[in-house]
């Protein structure tokens, strides 16, 4: 027994030992991950920005540097909070709500303090970062505009917030991505790709080299720089007319789908979304929610096209044979049918196709689309023909470009009707007429405004309209050089670009040629109504204009949407000429032309509009109230018999 | 038969089982102790230089002691315990204070723990004693003065202080329980540090009732002849009066930072920044070490010197953390068939003065073996004891060597014996 009783013990020993190391080493994870957080840090490296440039090689947007204040809280000791708070500027409960915010987010992981500081800032906190242990900086780059145009052309960067972080772990808290505009359309090109640097550190926090030599450490990857399609100087001039009105221009190089400018009004600064007050500006900006400047108009204002829809009825007429340029329709200031009128501005008269398209006649359109509808032995049937037509110049439905908002817009089918107003076929041509000029059911987008002319001033092909020229390094995608060729015959077009030159001539824009330029458009109004009050109440028209020039050759296309701006010639044709007349010539020669557009102001018009839904929230508020007292006085009077009979 | 070569007869199982240890053990010391800025592993200014020097000296060493007679241990034993004694005596006198522990000697550039060397003259003494024919442990007066021999080192080495030593002496204890020493030294002892560890966990009437339930149990298990009322009290008396004490040795007579390592372990504080700050770190090594660990030289705790002492008593964190539980576990079974083999070759001697030297030697190693690693994997109170051969420092080193090779030639001499 006193042989054994060392031997015992040592095989005792030596499993209880083995038995804690298994514990220590395979079941408890929770070392593991303990030993990484201490002893290996992570270090990002944040590449510089892409640059964004204009077709023409002018420099839009270039960075800034700004400097982060960082925070790991299980690392903060003895921190001088009041010196702290002082050289930041904040308050001491800013203070505690910052780091209970970063807590929250992780003891262990860096998350931003305070972001996005001034280089004054920046050096008044450098000098002293190594008292604030726990805290460090971080450079990053930040946006520097170096025009006051196109906001929602580039959109804005901010910090990634939880959501993001969570769904794309290539994001940290606090890194920054592109939203809204080419920023987020080109997120992932123009943010280049950050580096990473793990580093080895000691006990004392002291960072004593790279961890494993850098096997794991990558380099940052420069952004790339991106061309835009877009034409600065354009822009910057359609946003200058469209100053004090709401809407949207945007122009297209027919040719090749090049988006030249893309204008919404009201909009802002770009420069108001950089930086510290960024989120202040931007709440701002969103909660304006009647001028709503965040709303780009020339991609999701949808509205009915009124009569520039006009080209496309004649175009399908043509193209079902339903007419020819020498069929004639009379009007009679307007067209009956059952026992509706459809009103025309136009002359009363004999139209032909060059002046039906020229004075825009209702009464001429109407028939050629009733006509184009009752070719097929069943309307349904019609019906479907023409949606595909229309269809085939990218209408409703998003048409592929590359910003990151759009609306559909609606080009209804007989599925569409058959589910919500004439089922079983028991549709008929006249109930859908007003489609034919452009009111009715159909719904366009200024952008498909635009490429519709592109098609046409192509004679029957466009490409996906599309706002990147180059990225450095790669050619742009190729759905943006695909031809996209519409269902009507290229021979149908000649006499409808002819009447849509007359328009200028003798049509309803004939005071607004420019000289030396052979301008084809069309004017539109389109009616609209809002719901006032329960009520459906009729506003003032918006100013509709589509356009290419020049006629032989069309190096642009254009639509312009003024909101309540009246007839198409008043303030939509002005603009649109100005436009084309700036980006074809390069100088304005209609000078007083400019001078009245640029002093036009729709705020009136706006006021109006708002007024009045404000009274009418205002009535709602009283009614309301109204009800509640005497709800109230019931209740009183209820409780008060009721004590009384007690 | 006389006279037959060293080579022949020495246990080379041992001796292999030892080279590894040693290598095993200076490639630990430099991945713990690596400096980036030097890459010349002779570098006598780092750890790992001087370690590498260390061992060579120890084959000088190992070639002087196998080459002297054996009978020269045997005969010398009373003189080169005696020296020792005196050594640990001139601490006081000429002793190198370190961290506050006056147990080193310097000469020149390093410095020498004669406490170390000690082990191995303490560990002849009691075997010279105890093959003495006359003596005889069942004899009061032979228990006396066995434990006396053992007691002596650890008079002089406790003010020092070095309580990591000192308790390596009181497991000499097993030597002589292999001998004869009657069983109830053990079983006070062991009986003394149960009662010790529940009255630190417990408040002290459970642990005195649970003592009367023990007693009790014990007193109507025996057999009724050798039931004794009295004998029992006194007992039951003595056990009750030693956990009535300890509070009181607890509080009074233990320093604070002993009665920290001990709180840490039974888990009653939590302060890992502060007093739990070592041990907390070799278990985050060590467990981030996982299956097969992080691979030699790639320890991410290691590297960066969390560990406190990594290169001396926690030189186990690394081997955790590079190696994972298979290289631990390996380290441990070359421990574990290193002290059997001693164990075995001790039982297997002709004369009674090597048995109990290489009782000696098991008991040594074993006892710095498990008190370490348990220390470092975090089941035994903060003490400062080295790694055998694996842990950086001359002197452990030189003095685990002696110890070893001492018994070695003993060994290799058995077939001149008869």
């Amino acid at each position: 027994m006193r042989k054994l009783l060392l031997p015992i013990m040592i095989i005792v020993a030596a499993i209880l030992i083995i038995a804690r190391l298994f514990f220590l080493q395979i079941i408890d994870d929770s070392l593991r991950l303990k030993s990484e957080n201490i002893s290996i840090k992570i270090k990002y490296e944040y590449p510089e920005r892409g640059y964004i440039y204009d077709r023409k090689g002018t420099l839009l947007v270039a960075n800034q540097p700004s400097y982060d204040i960082m925070v790991v809280p299980r690392e903060i000791k003895d921190l001088d909070t009041l010196e702290f708070c002082n050289l930041l500027h904040i308050t001491k409960e800013d203070f505690k709500k910052k780091i209970e915010k970063a807590v929250v987010y992780s003891p262990m992981l860096p998350s931003v303090f305070l972001g996005q500081l001034n280089k004054l800032e920046y050096a008044a906190f450098q000098e002293k970062e190594r008292k604030f242990e726990g805290f460090y900086i971080q450079k990053r780059s930040l946006r520097d505009y170096q025009v006051n145009v196109g906001a929602n052309v580039f959109g804005f960067i901010k910090e990634a917030n939880e959501n993001t972080v969570k769904k794309n772990p290539y994001y940290k808290s606090g890194d920054l991505l592109g939203i809204q505009g080419v920023e987020e359309m080109y997120e992932n090109e123009l943010r280049g790709v950050k580096g990473v640097k793990h580093i080895q550190r000691d006990r004392f926090n002291r960072e004593i080299g790279p961890f494993k030599e850098g096997k794991y450490d990558t380099i940052a990857v420069q952004g790339k720089d991106i061309t835009l399609t877009i034409d600065a100087e354009l822009q910057k001039y359609g946003e200058a007319l469209m100053k004090n009105k709401r809407g949207g221009i945007i122009a297209i190089e027919p040719k090749t789908g090049e988006i030249l400018c893309l204008v919404t009004a009201p909009s802002y600064d770009p420069a108001l979304l950089v930086g510290r007050q960024r989120s202040r500006n931007y709440t701002k900006l969103y909660n304006d929610s009647i001028a709503k400047p965040l709303y780009d108009r020339s991609l999701l204002a949808e509205y009915p096209p009124g009569s520039p829809f006009k080209i496309l009825t004649a175009l399908v007429g043509l193209q079902e044979q339903v007419i020819d340029t020498t069929t004639t329709f009379a009007c009679h200031h307007g067209f009956s049918y059952g026992r509706k009128f459809m009103r025309c501005h136009s002359p009363a008269g004999m139209y032909r196709l060059h002046n039906g398209i020229a004075q825009s006649c209702n009464a001429y359109f109407a028939n050629v689309y009733l006509d184009i509808l009752k070719k097929q032995p069943k309307t349904s049937l019609s019906v479907d023909v023409w949606s595909n037509h229309v269809k085939s110049f990218g209408l409703g439905q998003f048409m592929g470009y590359d910003l990151p908002t759009g609306r559909k817009g609606l080009i209804p089918n007989n599925a569409f009707y058959e589910k919500w107003a004439y089922p079983n076929g028991s549709i008929r041509p006249t109930y859908i007429v007003s489609n034919s000029i452009g009111q009715g059911e159909v719904l366009m987008t200024p952008i498909q405004l635009a490429n519709m002319m592109a098609a046409v001033a192509n004679e029957g092909y466009y490409y996906t309209p599309h706002i990147i020229k180059k990225i450095k390094g790669q050619p742009i995608d190729e759905k943006y050089r695909t031809k996209h060729v519409t269902t009507i015959d290229k021979k149908h077009f000649k006499p409808v670009i002819e009447g849509l030159a007359e328009v200028f001539k003798t049509g309803t824009a004939y005071f607004l040629g420019v000289e030396g330029l052979e301008i084809c458009g069309k004017t539109g109004t389109a009616e609209n109504f809002a719901k006032i009050n329960g009520k459906r109440v009729q506003l003032a028209d918006h100013s509709i204009f589509v356009a290419f020039a020049p006629k032989k050759d069309p190096k642009i296309a254009i639509a312009v949407l003024v909101e309540n701006g009246g007839f198409g010639s008043t303030t939509a044709g002005p603009i649109t000429t100005l436009m084309l007349e700036k980006y074809i010539k390069g100088k304005i020669t209609q000078k007083d032309r400019e001078k009245r557009v640029l002093e036009k102001s729709l705020q009136n018009e706006y006021n109006k509009f708002s007024k009045k839904y404000m009274d009418s929230m205002y009535r709602i508020k009283l009614r309301k109230d109204s009800l509640d007292r005497v709800k109230n006085k019931k209740k009183i009077d209820s409780i008060k018999k009721a004590q009384a009979q007690t | 038969m006389k006279n037959q070569s060293v080579q022949k007869n020495i246990d080379w199982i041992t001796i292999l089982i030892y080279s590894a240890l040693v290598i095993l053990g200076w490639m630990n010391i430099y991945s713990a102790d690596i400096n980036p800025t030097s890459d010349y592993i002779f570098d006598a200014n780092e750890n790992y230089g001087k370690q590498l020097i260390f061992i060579a000296f120890t084959v000088i060493l190992i070639i002087v002691i196998l080459t002297i007679d054996a009978k020269f241990y045997e005969r010398f034993s009373s003189v080169i315990f005696g020296s020792s004694l005196v050594l640990l005596a001139g601490l006081f006198v000429a002793g190198k204070t370190i961290a506050g522990q006056r147990c080193w000697y310097a000469i020149g550039g390093f410095t020498l723990q004669p406490s170390e060397f000690a082990k191995a003259a303490t560990a002849l003494a009691l075997a010279k004693y105890l093959s003495d024919p006359q003596v005889n442990l069942k004899n009061f007066n032979n228990q006396l003065l066995g434990l006396l021999i053992m007691c002596l080192p650890i008079f002089l080495i406790l003010p020092q202080p070095d309580p990591g030593s000192a308790l390596i002496f009181i497991m000499f204890i097993f030597v002589l329980n292999r001998e004869g020493l009657p069983s109830w030294y053990l079983w006070t002892g062991a009986i003394a540090i149960v009662l010790f560890i529940m009255s630190l966990l417990l408040k002290p009437q459970y642990v005195i009732l649970t003592s009367l339930l023990a007693v009790a149990i014990h007193y109507f298990k025996s057999r009724k002849i050798h039931r004794n009322i009295i004998a029992s009290t006194i007992v039951f008396a003595l056990m009750a009066g030693f956990t009535l004490s300890v509070d009181y040795v607890f509080e009074n007579v233990f320093k604070q930072h002993h009665r920290d390592r001990f709180n840490i372990l039974l888990g009653k504080e939590v302060d890992m920044a502060g007093v739990g700050y070592n041990t907390n770190q070799s278990e985050i090594a060590i467990g981030s070490g996982g299956w097969l660990g992080k691979g030699y030289l790639e320890g991410t705790q290691t590297k960066g010197n969390f560990v406190p002492e990594q290169h001396t008593d926690y030189i186990f964190t690394t081997v955790g953390e590079e190696w994972g539980f298979v290289g631990s576990t390996v380290i441990i079974l070359l421990f574990v068939s290193l002290i059997l083999r001693i164990l075995y070759l001790a039982e297997n001697q002709k004369t009674k003065f090597s048995r109990v030297y290489g009782y000696g030697v098991a008991s040594v190693l074993f006892t710095h073996f498990f008190v370490n690693v348990s220390m470092v994997i975090g089941i035994f109170p903060t003490i400062g004891v080295p790694l055998p051969f694996l842990s950086y420092g001359g002197s452990s080193l030189w003095g685990f060597t002696i110890l070893l090779f001492i018994f070695l030639k003993l060994d290799a001499n058995k077939v001149n014996e008869w």
